[in-house]
């Protein structure tokens, strides 16, 4: 793992400090709301629906049991004793106070995290693969590259005032488990046939009100053009990004209106220029970070070998393992999503002892996923058993990765003050509804995503079933939409029509998965049945 | 009615305007008057709140407040989702009088 050196100790320490005083300088009324505002957001503090709200930055989701043990003593000491980890890989509290703010941050220094890049119309944390570093399908580890751009992007002052948030993804398989293409840079980490290390750049992709699946603008930027080349599409953006109009001002637009060879002509421009300007970062820098992430010291020689005579054990391993390159190993996925639960949401004593099975079992590492679960990535096989044994006592063994029941929920009304309406009730009910008719199983991967606004920090774009929440007369109401995909065959979901009250969207995703039971030929996932039929037996199930 | 509401400054403390001071409780809320304009630049200048805003808001016969929207109500008692973390954890209906 990333380890910081003295410059990065240094500028987290420095902003800790700065934030200290302008936190001060506002208690003390020397800076209004309008100016601190800015300030705070830059490092991470919004104010939200309860209180003030923190989200902390987790680069591409890569933690030490340290820093999780810090997390979790956050919890306790400064918010009500849990956090919501989020589709960006990041953590969020609810209820922290001002006076607070600036101590928690120092806490986080300790333990080399901030909350830097979680706001604000920058480049915002960088999300990667979740078994980076560990999955059997990828082509090289992706992290040093995004702990490259992770540096080169903190504070860089040409991009701290983009028109817009800005989203980098990087991955490294041809799977992609990121949503990589509904990023506003999704960066595929790639061999040619000469077997040289490159890059290959989607660019313009992204959710929210206008939902776009980027381009590929360039097929191959050489590993030691990465840098030059991001920047080059970054300038475009900066120059002719709409600055005039918020809801236009997302690269996806400038892209769209551009229009990919165009834009792609100016990027390419703009390379060729900053090629002899020195922006690329030192070769030997990049070394310098991948011998961070070397491989742990694995055994070699493992049996993959296991004993699945518990039934209950054996459907968890099937559905929360995933493939490890090192044989005898795999990477086990820790659900945050109980039956009727908060997706998302851990509490403190969770965290630690999530914290202490990485210590014990993961070479000291956990993930944290875009689906909002936590992952350890390296795991013996010989350890599968003791570990899933520990996490069902303490309410973490719930075997529904992918599943229904692993749906991702936003905070939504409950907890948002740009909600329409609240999204986690409606994920309790839909968990609770499968749990009962025990159609979960038989439905397999089934991927519900639910946002309680347009801005689609839900995902339900992305969703084999996605639900949005709308305001309609002052009422909570729910659109539903069938045929999303955030996974290599991304596709966007399209609305089924008129909306639903909250338990009228419950009964109709019912309905819906009992279409997909009826109709679906060998093999067939919800969403390959959905694209081979379309949605008429959809909708004459639902608006009968 | 119009009443007033806000964020604690250092607390983050979502706040009702009493006539004389900032509650915790919406039903401590009052009618914001004619003035409420005044009222909120003088109290935001004396950062005695932040962020201040009038919702509608309607007064109950047995003298409880109720906002107007959903969003000022969960605001008012904290998540629906955890009743634990309300402001009123021990009252079953709490929630339901909100959604
Ligand atoms: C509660 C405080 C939050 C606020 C104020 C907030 C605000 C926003 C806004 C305004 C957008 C739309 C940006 C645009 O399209 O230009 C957005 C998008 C997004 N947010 Fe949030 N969000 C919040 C919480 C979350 C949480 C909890 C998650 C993860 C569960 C999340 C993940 C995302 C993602 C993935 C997107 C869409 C991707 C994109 O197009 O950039 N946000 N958020
Ligand atoms: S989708 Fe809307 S309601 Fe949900 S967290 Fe994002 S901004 Fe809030």
């Amino acid at each position: 793992m990333y380890q910081y050196d003295q410059y990065d100790q240094a500028m987290v320490d420095a902003r800790v400090a700065e934030f200290r005083d302008q936190c001060r300088r506002r208690l003390e009324g020397h800076l209004t709301e309008d100016q601190f505002k800015p300030l705070r957001l830059m490092n991470g503090l919004y104010l939200q629906l309860h209180a003030y709200m923190l989200r902390v930055a987790v680069p591409y989701g890569t933690l030490n049991s340290r820093q999780m043990h810090m997390l979790a003593d956050i919890a306790d000491k400064y918010d009500r004793g849990y956090g919501h980890f989020t589709t960006r890989q990041n953590i969020q509290y609810n209820w922290i106070k001002l006076e607070d703010a600036a101590d928690i941050l120092a806490d986080l220094s300790k333990v080399e995290m901030h909350a830097i890049q979680t706001s604000g119309n920058c480049i915002r944390n960088i999300s990667s693969d979740h078994f980076s570093g560990a999955a059997a399908d990828e082509v090289i580890d992706p992290r040093p590259y995004a702990e490259l751009m992770r540096q080169w992007s903190s504070f860089h002052p040409e991009f701290s005032y983009l028109p817009r948030k800005f989203k980098f993804c990087v991955i490294a398989s041809e799977k992609d488990r990121a949503a990589m293409r509904l990023h506003d840079i999704g960066i595929r980490i790639l061999k040619n046939e000469k077997g040289e290390v490159g890059a290959r750049f989607h660019v313009g992709g992204g959710m929210g009100r206008t939902p776009m699946i980027s381009p590929v603008i360039r097929d191959f930027v050489p590993v030691d053009q990465l840098i030059t080349y991001a920047e080059a599409c970054l300038r475009v953006y900066n120059r002719y990004g709409r600055r005039d109009n918020k809801y236009k001002a997302r690269i996806k637009i400038l892209v769209h209106e551009l229009g990919k060879e165009e834009y792609t002509r100016q990027v390419e421009e703009e390379f060729q220029h900053l090629l002899d300007q020195g922006v690329e970062p030192p070769y030997a820098e990049l070394e310098r970070i991948k011998a961070y992430f070397a491989d742990p010291a694995f055994e070699e020689g493992l049996s993959d070998d296991l004993d699945l005579s518990d039934p209950d054990f054996a459907l968890w391993v099937k559905t929360n393992t995933n493939p490890h390159k090192q044989a005898g190993y795999v990477s086990a996925v820790i659900s945050l999503k109980p039956v009727g639960g908060i997706p998302g949401d851990a509490t403190a004593e969770q965290m630690h002892l999530i914290a202490d099975l990485a210590k014990d079992y993961s070479f000291d590492e956990l993930r944290v996923m875009h689906t909002q679960n936590i992952g350890l990535p390296h795991v013996k096989k010989a350890d599968l058993y003791a570990i899933w044994q520990k996490l069902d006592a303490a309410g973490l063994g719930t075997a529904n990765l992918d599943q229904i029941g692993d749906m991702i929920a936003c905070p939504g009304l409950d907890y948002c003050s740009l909600a329409n309406a609240r999204s986690i009730p409606v994920a309790q009910k839909i968990s609770q509804r499968f749990d009962k008719n025990g159609k979960s199983a038989a439905l397999g991967e089934l991927k519900l995503k639910i946002s309680g606004c347009i801005n689609a920090c839900g995902h339900h774009h992305a969703g084999h079933i996605g639900i949005l929440g709308v305001d309609r007369k002052g009422k909570e109401n729910y659109q539903l939409s069938f045929g999303g995909s955030e996974g290599e065959d991304t596709s966007l979901a399209k609305i089924t029509g008129p909306g639903f009250d909250e338990d009228g969207v419950v009964d109709a995703v019912d309905k819906a998965t009992d279409v997909y039971l009826r109709e679906r030929q060998d093999g067939e996932r919800f969403l390959d049945t959905y694209r081979r039929i379309g949605m008429a037996p959809f909708k004459e199930a639902l608006y009968d | 009615m119009k009443i007033l509401t806000g964020n604690d400054l250092k607390s983050g403390a979502v706040v009702w305007w009493t006539g004389k001071g900032w509650s915790i409780h919406v039903d401590d809320a009052v009618d914001a008057g004619e003035e409420w304009e005044t009222v909120l630049a003088s109290e935001e200048a004396e950062r005695r709140v932040n962020v201040p805003y009038a919702v509608e808001a309607e007064q109950r016969a047995d003298g409880s407040i109720r906002p107007a929207h959903i969003k000022e109500r969960i605001r008012a008692l904290g998540p629906t989702v955890r009743a634990d973390l309300t402001l009123k954890p021990n009252d079953p209906d709490a929630i339901a009088e909100v959604v």
